[in-house]
């Protein structure tokens, strides 16, 4: 079966909530609120996006300004900016690309990006080890 | 989950190594792209974080790349925001100051990073010493610290108290 796919003009602009259930390209700009839950969103090279976006996957050649949650995937690719917030449990960043904001992989399909309660937080850390990158290291 | 800051460019691998393999929240504010307003306006580079809301600090050689005002005041955001048992990793060059130029560090995986150098607004400001980096980190203990054969210093600091 043929997956059905729209494409938002580059010269169309649209403010408000835009939601489907079929896969959605935006070439144009896009204002708001967009929620494809069981879909693909891809922004193209020449979208703009100022928006909170929920989709089962996104894809990011253009630009976006808001928060990103997937339930599979988000993908920035190498003409893509994003300045926002990512949830989704997976992230790809391609080399070029361009991001700014936070990242949280938990598997929590149904978290939102603007869900920044510490729920569940452990006292664990993180110690970076210094890594060789040139043969052996020696203290100093 | 714990909280990593990236003052680095955003790189997939790293994100795929944080994120996925060590399960921490990374939040990317790439200073590297704010050195030429840095070094064109004199803003000043910060951390928005609140006081002890992170678990690590990766700093690559930012510091490197700052005047000495700037780099106080941004590695005393950085400690403030440090939760106590919280990690800081920094790297110093060697010298080299006329090399417009900074390096993207690839987390190859737990013992490895991999580096290249992409052009730059502008090179290394000067090249620090052991003592002024402890001074510069002043609120921390120096964890580990690690000189490599090609002049890279690394140093791990961490923020006294219990997690």
């Amino acid at each position: 079966m043929k997956q059905e796919s729209v494409t938002i003009g580059k010269s169309i602009v649209i403010k408000g909530e835009v939601s489907g259930s079929e896969d959605l390209t935006i070439e144009g700009h896009v204002e708001g609120k967009i929620e494809l839950r069981d879909h693909i969103l891809s922004i193209g090279s020449s979208g703009r996006v100022q928006a909170h976006i929920v989709a089962k996957a996104i894809v990011v050649h253009g630009e976006v300004t808001g928060n990103l949650t997937a339930a599979e995937k988000v993908d920035i690719r190498e003409s893509g900016a994003v300045d926002g917030d990512i949830v989704a449990p997976r992230v790809a960043i391609a080399d070029g690309a361009k991001f700014r904001g936070s990242i949280d992989m938990r598997h929590e399909a149904s978290a939102t990006a603007s869900d920044r309660s510490a729920k569940g937080r452990k006292a664990e850390t993180f110690t970076p080890a210094p890594a060789s990158a040139n043969g052996e290291p020696v203290n100093v | 989950m714990a909280e990593v800051l990236d003052l680095g460019p955003a790189i997939g691998s790293n994100i795929a190594f944080l994120g996925e393999r060590i399960g921490c929240k990374i939040h990317v504010k790439d200073l590297y792209a704010d050195l030429e307003r840095h070094a064109r306006e004199e803003a000043t580079l910060s951390c928005d974080h609140g006081a002890d809301s992170l678990d690590a600090v990766l700093c690559w050689d930012i510091f490197d790349y700052l005047a000495a005002p700037a780099a106080a005041a941004l590695a005393g955001t950085l400690v403030r925001a440090l939760r106590p048992g919280g990690a800081l990793l920094a790297l110093f060059g060697s010298g080299n100051t006329a090399d417009r130029s900074y390096t993207r560090y690839v987390i190859e995986d737990d013992s490895h990073l991999r580096y290249r150098s992409v052009p730059a607004a502008c090179g290394r400001q000067r090249s620090l010493q052991n003592r002024d980096i402890l001074t510069l980190f002043g609120g921390l203990e120096l964890f580990d610290s690690v000189l490599l054969k090609s002049g890279v210093r690394e140093f791990v600091f961490r923020k006294p108290g219990e997690p």
